[in-house]
């Protein structure tokens, strides 16, 4: 990715600590949510710098996707105060939470493309929504199709591709928009370990240019692997309440 | 002055085919938005011609019989002449009269004609005299001209064609009233439709418009993707089925003066304008309920 809006990339502070001394992008002060009836995270405070690298786990329905929503705004919390980029989620409007995702790139679990379109196209979908011509863009999404290793298949279309060729794909289509922020749920759910190797060096790559990098799994082998890497830290949804993981990890 | 902005309206027209290509075109929405306008303009036509013939017809009973009465002589025939030319002075000092005549024999051989055919010997039938009275417009009295009749000449009787002209203009106003009443019906049934396919179309797209979501795309840019489509079909179908109408109207018999209510059905001079409205106005109204349906879609979703 040498070329690739690698000024704006890197105009972003650095924290690799992962520790907020000055504005943070993503701020959580007591968050609760619920859904229904029942309480799934409950008292969580948060704040992640600029520039880090943070790991999210735990067990299965521990919440780990609905912090992520939260995390973009797809959800608002029940109690608490959500802070993305600087601004409160309820008081942004429908379309600040529109423009603030352009700011915000995701990598879903289940990757959510338009399978009609080729995937090109769906990587490129970020600057269709936000006005912009892609045929101007298409040096760029071309070298970022390169360099998630798909630009031999940007005409095929989503069900044509393999579980790793989706979420490469889904990882450009995140970050296609230079975003500040990349959130990744379960990103290498679906995919054997070379893969999610792969994935995880992209990942790393991209926190190095300076992007703030969230990253939710259960999987404890990527996260080590990471470690060894990357200065990074852990937390762990456990008991709707949100830890900071220690050494075992 | 307002301006229509022009420019708009080309970009709404135009389209953004990168949007258009992102919101995949769904066939049974598309049919049925089609056909449904093109259905509703084709009775649109048809209300429109039922009301505006109805409003001619209105106008020019209310026009011939508003201002004119009739007096009937029946008297012996060597009186007859005598009563008519006192009926006549009557009428000319009779305030609200415009002007008076007694109807010569051609004239009341062209009124028995249609009932007792064109040799009807007219001179020599005991037949009334008729004079035809033409009001001003303040009008007279009629009670007061007829108690005068009464005592000056004994054998005239005054219709002044209230008794059936009324309930024929009332008839013919409500008629027109109920084209109007249909046009809006038609109007509600096309936003109703439109809305049930724009519906069906936005939950069948249900996944491609969380995806535009999010990543980033405003309620604006993806409601404007149907809003377009869905107005665009339904100014197609709608200039389809206006112009099936207008076939449809011109296939129907000309107006003409034995023919009654039904071959004047139809349009005439100025009317016809009336039907380069259908068009745009479905598409405005396709673009009403279409763009009300995507924005109740869009608040549900995160």
């Amino acid at each position: 990715m040498q070329g690739w809006r690698i000024e704006t990339l890197l105009s972003l502070r650095h924290n690799r600590a992962g520790i907020c001394r000055g504005p943070c992008v993503i701020e959580f002060e007591n968050v609760a949510y619920s859904y229904g009836g029942g309480e799934l995270l409950s008292d969580i405070s948060l704040s992640i710098a600029p520039g880090s690298f943070h790991f999210l786990t735990g067990p299965s329905g521990s919440g780990k996707t609905t912090f992520l929503k939260l995390c973009y705004g797809a959800l608002v919390p029940t109690a608490g105060h959500v802070r993305l980029l600087g601004t409160d989620v309820r008081a942004m409007s429908r379309d600040d939470i529109a423009m603030m995702r352009r700011r915000i790139g995701v990598v879903h679990q289940d990757c959510a493309f338009l399978d009609h379109l080729p995937l090109a196209d769906n990587v490129a979908l970020p600057l269709t929504v936000s006005g912009r011509d892609t045929k101007d863009e298409t040096a760029n999404l071309q070298e970022l199709l390169g360099w998630v290793g798909l630009r031999s298949r940007a005409e095929a279309r989503p069900p044509e591709l393999s579980g790793g060729e989706r979420q490469r794909a889904a990882l450009a289509r995140a970050i296609i928009m230079s975003p500040d922020i990349v959130l990744a749920d379960e990103p290498t759910g679906n995919v054997d370990w070379e893969m999610s190797q792969r994935l995880l060096h992209l990942l790393i790559e991209l926190n190095k240019m300076g992007k703030t990098i969230l990253i939710a799994t259960h999987d404890l082998a990527l996260i080590r692997a990471a470690k060894s890497q990357v200065q990074a830290r852990v937390l762990r949804i456990a008991n709707r309440r949100l830890q900071l993981a220690g050494a075992d990890l | 002055m307002i301006r229509p902005d022009l420019s708009k309206l080309t970009v709404f027209i135009v389209g953004d085919a990168q949007a258009d290509r992102a919101v995949p075109p769904t066939g049974f929405t598309a049919r049925l938005t089609t056909f449904s306008a093109a259905a509703m303009a084709f009775l649109a036509v048809f209300a429109l011609a039922l009301s505006t013939a109805s409003g001619r017809l209105a106008t020019r009973w209310g026009d011939e019989l508003a201002r004119s009465s009739t007096i009937r002589i029946s008297a012996p025939s060597e009186q007859l002449a005598a009563q008519t030319a006192a009926a006549l002075r009557v009428l000319e000092t009779t305030a609200g009269v415009a002007t008076a005549r007694a109807l010569d024999v051609a004239e009341q051989r062209a009124l028995l004609e249609p009932w007792f055919g064109p040799d009807v010997p007219v001179d020599s039938l005991p037949i009334p005299q008729l004079i035809e009275v033409v009001e001003t417009e303040t009008g007279f009295d009629p009670d007061g001209l007829r108690l005068r009749l009464a005592g000056e000449v004994p054998g005239a009787v005054l219709d002044d064609h209230t008794r059936w002209r009324r309930p024929l203009v009332k008839a013919a106003s409500r008629l027109r009233l109920l084209g109007w009443v249909s046009m809006l019906l038609i109007a509600a049934v096309t936003a109703t439709m439109i809305t049930l396919a724009a519906n069906a179309a936005l939950a069948a797209n249900a996944q491609v418009v969380a995806v535009m979501r999010l990543v980033g795309a405003r309620d604006q840019y993806i409601a404007q993707a149907f809003v377009r489509r869905f107005t665009l079909r339904a100014l197609a179908g709608a200039a389809a089925g206006t112009l099936a109408g207008v076939f449809a109207v011109l296939l129907l018999p000309s107006a003409q003066a034995e023919g009654g209510f039904l071959t004047g059905l139809g349009f005439q001079g100025w009317s016809w304008l009336w039907l380069i409205l259908i068009p745009p106005l479905a598409g405005g109204v396709a673009y009403i309920a279409t763009g009300a349906a995507a924005r109740k879609t869009l608040k549900e979703l995160p």
